[in-house]
């Protein structure tokens, strides 16, 4: 190849995508700038490990979140906007019954039940966290992922199902509707309010020596990481090893194919929403176990970067899902190197619309569910 | 519903179907502040309240409609270019001596400020649209109205100066506004609350107070007619805009872009000035909204306004105008600040006590066959806004499931301007 040849070629590319040119650059300056940061010491390592470490925490957040959404997503093809208060009922009905199981015979049951709310209820005094109350933390976490799954069956045979033939908008629309009334039921029934869920004195944490400082490790943030990781990998194991994620990811690329080649589409689509409904509901109860808080509109309030980071890696990708949540966790906080603090969700969104701009399919684009 | 109406042709039904409208919502709304017991100035107040939000939410579903309804734009961002058309008109015209500083420049130039900026932010937004799809377009909107709501919510911005200039958008605090313009007809001094009422004005509360009706709701009244003349101006415009060749290429790109594009319409064009329209007359309903308040936060713009602004699009039927003017009616009066009055309306006649203090306290008094601790639970302030949600999502549901076409049946104006469907019938007929 001659020099002219590839400079024709260089150029081309700059014409052809003008916008994806743009965007490398800033990229390029972005990280020339940083390391000029760190090499003139006006970013420590240690606040880069800061930011990387927080940034992947939130980002496995997401991803895991995510997840359900991708299946939903590439098999029925719309937006469903209900998924971040389907995050919100699992966590609620995980921790209802990490209490239960916690508190029982110590604490009055009614108090219990609304995770404190209108009781007063001390978290410290009831003591939950990994290493405490392990017991409490497993079932709590079978609960959430089964009531999350029930739930997300029971709003698609009422509301999706008798809207199989119509548009991923009129869909879209359903959904926000069954947001509103998921949501708001939940408060109707527990009353709205923060609730504290752990004892934040009594959960482990390691202090890991970085750079002349140190990062704090709590066992919460591991556990989010480990069962992330474990959940990805047996949805992996699923997708790839199974009748039926063969199935699913048939329907993924073509319904219609998948129908006349003989795949129980109805059934599929069942036990997409039982798999992704029980990944969300397990996602919602280990995120509020890494923040040690819980509102009955912090699912919704996520939702957004969710979105984001399943757009991000690709709709239908479930690795690009967990891929996705990273990048999003990572560069939000990433950003406060430049921006401050109150920019943080402000900056993961930039990313998700530069993105669509430049590459609409996602970074794992053209791959469906696998 | 014959096929003449369902091509908007016919202005007269129409008017004769708002009217009606109108009218049973006053109707309604007078009867129930009578059983409730409200004096003539309750019955009137009640009565400016309606109007004012159903006023308001007529505009903000017209604009919506342009979108949706016309060009087929799925933008869930709306509440965002409210809150850009409010933050400008605010930084441009509040005075330079409230706590958080505007230019304290003249309310129009404010006003038509706030009206560009929006529009200009929609022509931003738009180029993301040209190339998405619908549901990527719904969330990039959702993003961006996201991005500016933080953004005018961030501390860095509470308090700024740009060259020499003194602003303001008092972060998570809110701004105060320039006072309402109507005051300008009653008050001397309109930008002061104890001011004295001016010739005028105190001729008309002379009269009003003879009758019993305060002041204060002689002059909402008198904003929620101009507001009124607004909404006429604004479906006006729109009716303009939809019948016109631009209107009919609209319609060609919501039933099939491809075609347009083979017409040798250059679809993106056409996309990015109905974005723009639309998002001007988003900014300028969010102006109407917040004048007469005096006072903008960031809490106003919470994705949720958007989505009631699309539950009364749907009710009315997405692309007829004259159906986004009833569902924004409908909407307002009946689910918006329906819930409150039948609350209020149970509360007068029935004494349900006080309520218990949660909700499984309420069902065990069930079990003593006692319902009175369940209503009173269910009719508690917090309650009935959550319910009302509820409902809501609830009814949003049950209208994309069972009428899609929203509660007046088919009523999208079709892309052709002569009726198709007439043709088609009496080729059947020969």
């Amino acid at each position: 190849m001659t020099e002219r040849e590839s400079g024709n070629r260089a150029l081309t590319a700059v014409r052809d995508r003008p916008l994806l040119v743009v965007f490398a650059a800033i990229v390029l300056v972005l990280t020339l700038d940083l390391l000029r940061r760190l090499l003139t010491g006006a970013v420590g390592t240690h606040d880069l490990a800061t930011y990387l470490w927080n940034g992947a925490v939130l980002g496995l957040s997401i991803g895991l979140a995510g997840m359900g959404l991708a299946m939903t997503y590439s098999i029925l093809s719309f937006a469903n906007f209900a998924h971040g208060d389907l995050v919100t009922s699992g966590a609620v009905a995980g921790w209802i019954a990490a209490f239960l199981v916690a508190g029982w015979g110590d604490f009055a049951a009614e108090a219990l039940v609304h995770l404190g709310g209108p009781f007063p209820l001390n978290t410290n005094t009831l003591g939950i966290s990994v290493t405490s109350t392990p017991v409490a933390i497993v079932v709590g976490l079978v609960v959430a992922a089964v009531a999350t799954a029930v739930l997300a069956v029971v709003v698609d045979r009422v509301v999706y199902k008798p809207m199989r033939d119509q548009s991923g908008i009129s869909l879209l629309i359903a959904s926000v509707g069954v947001a509103l009334a998921i949501r708001y039921l939940l408060v109707f029934t527990f009353q709205a309010g923060r609730r504290g869920l752990t004892a934040g004195q009594q959960t482990p944490s390691f202090s890991v020596p970085i750079g002349g400082g140190t990062i704090s490790v709590n066992a919460h943030q591991l556990t989010l990481v480990v069962v992330a990781a474990l959940l990805m990998l047996g949805t992996h194991l699923v997708l790839r090893h199974t009748k039926l994620g063969t199935a699913m990811r048939a329907m993924a690329d073509n319904e219609n194919l998948a129908r006349v080649t003989g795949i129980p589409t109805e059934r599929v689509v069942l036990t997409t929403w039982l798999l992704g409904g029980a990944l969300t509901g397990a996602a919602g109860y280990l995120i509020a176990l890494e923040r040690g808080t819980l509102t009955m509109d912090f699912g919704w309030l996520l939702l957004l970067l969710i979105f984001a980071a399943v757009i991000l890696g690709g709709i239908g990708s479930v690795y690009g899902a967990m891929v996705g949540g990273i990048v999003i966790g990572v560069s939000s906080r990433l950003s406060l190197v430049w921006l401050p603090e109150s920019f943080i969700v402000v900056a993961a969104f930039l990313v998700m619309i530069a993105m669509l701009l430049v590459r609409p399919s996602g970074l794992m684009g053209g791959v469906r569910t696998a | 519903m014959s096929s003449e109406t369902a091509g908007g042709t016919d202005g007269r039904n129409d008017a004769v179907l708002l009217l009606g409208v109108a009218l049973g919502l006053y109707a309604l709304f007078t009867v129930v502040s009578v059983l409730l017991g409200y004096d003539l100035n309750g019955i009137v107040n009640t009565l400016r309240r309606i109007t004012f939000l159903s006023a308001i939410y007529a505009i903000l579903v017209l604009a919506l409609n342009l979108q949706w309804g016309y060009a087929g734009l799925f933008n869930i961002g709306v509440a965002g270019f409210m809150a850009v058309g409010v933050y400008t008109m605010a930084m441009l015209s509040t005075s330079p001596t409230s706590t958080f500083p505007g230019l304290g420049l003249p309310l129009p130039i404010g006003i038509l400020g706030g009206v560009l900026a929006a529009a200009l932010l929609g022509v931003i937004a738009a180029l993301p649209a040209l190339r998405l799809r619908g549901d990527y377009l719904a969330i990039v909107t959702l993003a961006f109205a996201e991005i500016i709501r933080r953004t005018y919510r961030s501390p860095v911005l509470e308090e700024f100066s740009i060259a020499g200039l003194d602003l303001g958008t008092g972060g998570s605090r809110g701004m105060s506004l320039p006072e309402n313009p109507i005051r300008i007809i009653f008050y001397q001094t309109p930008g002061d609350p104890a001011s004295d009422p001016s010739a005028l004005g105190a001729a008309i509360f002379d009269f009003s107070s003879g009758l019993g009706v305060q002041p204060s709701v002689v002059v909402g009244w008198v904003y929620a007619i101009v507001l009124l003349v607004g909404v006429a101006g604004v479906y006006w415009l729109l009716m303009r805009v939809g019948f016109s060749p631009f209107g009919r290429v609209l319609k060609a790109i919501r039933e099939d872009e491809v075609v347009a594009r083979a017409l040798g319409k250059d679809t993106r064009w056409f996309k990015i000035k109905t974005f723009a329209l639309g998002c001007a007359l988003m900014g300028f309903g969010g102006i109407l909204w917040r004048l007469t308040g005096g006072y903008v936060a960031t809490s106003m713009f919470e994705p949720i306004y958007t989505f009631y602004i699309f539950v009364a699009l749907i009710i009315g039927g997405a692309g007829s105008n004259t159906g986004s003017v009833i569902g924004g009616a409908v909407f307002a009066s009946l689910l918006f600040q329906g819930p409150n009055f039948v609350k209020r309306l149970v509360t007068e006649y029935v004494a349900v006590g006080s309520p218990p203090n949660t909700l499984f306290d309420a069902i065990g008094a069930l079990g003593g066959l006692d319902v009175t601790p369940l209503v009173a639970y269910t009719l508690s302030d917090v309650n009935v806004a959550a319910l009302r949600l509820v409902l809501l999502g609830v009814v949003l549901v049950y209208l994309i499931q069972n009428r899609p076409e929203g509660l007046l049946g088919h009523r999208k104006e079709v892309a052709s301007p002569i009726d198709l469907g007439e043709r088609d019938r009496q080729e059947g007929q020969s």
